[in-house]
């Protein structure tokens, strides 16, 4: 009953970005990822037909990602904010309206079965451990402090990270660490990652990856 | 003394953390240094709680529940908690960490007068203003099960503090000292919000959820701490984002960029303090030593901030226990 003043209204939808508003088509997007745009690769070569991607190469999974936040990535690949050569390659020639279409496909799509592998016991638990408490002697917070409940994402801006492939975390949270990423809002991310330590990060991304994928990941209200 | 001036980096690292840190962070740890002679305590871990063989299985049981209580105060919603927040939002890291809002003090320093009321409290009267305020609710009975649990929480918490012992270090939330600067201001502070805080907590300051679960929890309106909370002084709040907000990057943000959003959000509107006499500014005058350090019951706006009868989710204005109370014990 309190008053949202249509100032406040607007104050978000600037907040998220006028490209926002640009609806995806996933079926314009589906024809991108399976065909490519006639410049870079087609995503299925490396994210597999199902988006799953590969653990071993560190090719994440897209299917149950936010669109906003899968949007948001490609453009930063192209603008080189974050930084990846392959991806900014493959993904130079689309256009805003491509982008927001491969997005809304990917964000669209059944996620994938994960099979992530057995995580000792000991690693488990860490992992956990850092996942759910954090450790506020370092000022770590928790993963799901602002990834959510089962770190299964907020929004465009806290995506989901449980059932991501395990090397994919660790080689985010390694180059967030090293400066090599850094396009995270308020650099919430590098200020976690230079206070991991590398066995943290692996326990970390072991036990994210075996967490289970929720089929509507993003959703905030 | 400038603030500024006695703020040092301070790595936690140099304290317990494993090896590996940064030794350049991107992001440091920005605290400041505790007053000189101040008790600084390390509260247990629960590691160490679990690992304490002189602790009774059944102490452990009720210390544990009360932890759970502190860091998923949900669960009491709609019975005893009437809005968003958990214990844990503002006692970051679960109440036991120095600037971020220790609560085992409350353990070891009391009984004691308060002024916010005016009588000598115990721990549990303490815990219930908490719920009566910050949690716009109600608390749960005196030596109920709820209060035994976090009172033991709370003490657990204190374990090897000295009782009695008044100056601790980084406890409360007033190291920027609780004199609004004369040059606050209002549009400065929404800047400051636009660009620090609005990411998490929304534009609209209502916080985020997902699948109805608490994520951000709201700053003003309906689902957020009313007027009578201590957050709800625009020092508290500037103390505390400056030292905890955003989250992890503690001493990011000057001390006039929080002064300015603490005076920014407590400037917008939230459930009624259950104090209120039907006047704002009369409920203002009759708390003064409270909310002169509030903008509870001054214009804002052409409107008296307070003056409604909204009292959020909880659908009553005053919890039963909450009394004045005297000793005349002769």
């Amino acid at each position: 009953m309190f008053r949202t003043s249509a100032f406040a209204l607007l104050a978000g939808l600037a907040l998220t970005g006028g490209t926002a508003l640009a609806a995806g088509n996933a079926a314009d997007g589906e024809k991108i990822a399976l065909q490519g745009d006639g410049v870079g690769a087609p995503c299925i070569a490396c994210h597999g037909p199902d988006g799953a991607g590969v653990d071993e190469a560190g090719f994440p999974r897209l299917p149950g990602l936010d669109a906003e936040y899968i949007a948001k990535q490609i453009r930063d690949y192209r603008s080189g904010a974050r930084n990846n050569a392959i991806m900014q390659a493959n993904l130079s020639s689309l256009s805003e309206q491509q982008i927001v279409d491969v997005a809304a496909y990917y964000a669209g799509l059944p996620t994938p079965v994960m099979s992530a592998k057995p995580v000792p016991e000991e690693k488990r638990a860490l992992g956990e451990k850092l996942a759910t408490q954090g450790d506020w002697s370092r000022h770590l917070p928790a993963c799901e402090r602002c990834h959510g409940p089962g770190s299964a994402g907020v929004d465009a801006n806290f995506p989901g990270i449980a059932g991501q492939h395990a090397t994919y975390i660790r080689q985010q949270l390694e180059a967030w660490r090293q400066g090599a990423r850094a396009n995270d809002p308020l650099d919430i991310m590098s200020a976690v990652a230079e206070r991991l330590t590398e066995a943290e990060i692996d326990a970390v991304a072991a036990y994210l990856a075996a967490q289970p994928v929720k089929p509507t990941q993003g959703g905030a209200q | 003394m400038n603030h500024v001036q006695t703020l040092i980096l301070t790595l936690a690292a140099a304290l317990a953390a494993p090896a590996a840190y940064a030794a350049d962070p991107k992001v440091p740890i920005k605290l400041p240094a505790f007053k000189e002679g101040a008790y600084v305590h390390q509260a247990p871990t629960l590691d160490d709680l679990m690992s304490d063989e002189s602790i009774h299985p059944e102490l452990r049981k009720v210390i544990l529940k009360g932890r759970d209580l502190f860091e998923n105060t949900q669960q009491l919603r709609g019975k005893y908690v009437f809005n968003d927040m958990n214990c844990s939002n503002c006692h970051i890291g679960g109440g036991g960490y120095n600037w971020s809002g220790p609560v085992w003090p409350a353990a070891t320093t009391l009984p004691d007068y308060r002024g916010k009321n005016g009588h000598v409290n115990s721990l549990e009267e303490r815990i219930a203003g908490c719920f009566a305020y910050s949690m716009n609710g109600t608390p749960p009975a005196y030596g109920s099960d709820e209060m035994l649990a976090l009172s033991a929480y709370h003490q657990w918490l204190a374990t090897k503090a000295p009782v009695y012992e008044r100056k601790i270090g980084g406890r409360g939330f007033n190291h920027l000292g609780n004199k609004i600067p004369e040059d606050i201001s209002y549009e400065a502070g929404q800047a400051v919000y636009r660009e620090n805080c609005a990411l998490c907590h929304g534009a609209d300051g209502a916080g985020k959820k997902v699948d109805g679960k608490v994520v951000f929890p709201a700053l003003w309106g309906d689902t957020s701490y009313n007027w009578g909370a201590g957050i709800a002084r625009v020092y508290t709040a500037a103390s505390f984002i400056h030292l905890n907000m955003p989250l992890g990057k503690p001493g990011s943000l000057s001390e006039k960029d929080a002064w300015n959003v603490a005076w920014y959000i407590g400037s917008q509107e939230r459930p009624q303090d259950p104090r209120f006499t039907g006047d704002a500014r009369e409920t203002r005058e009759k708390h003064l030593n409270f909310h002169k350090h509030s903008r509870y019951g001054t214009e804002f706006n052409g409107k008296v901030l307070g003056q409604h009868d909204n009292t959020g989710e909880k659908p009553f204005l005053k919890p039963e226990s909450l009394k004045s109370r005297s000793f005349d014990f002769d």
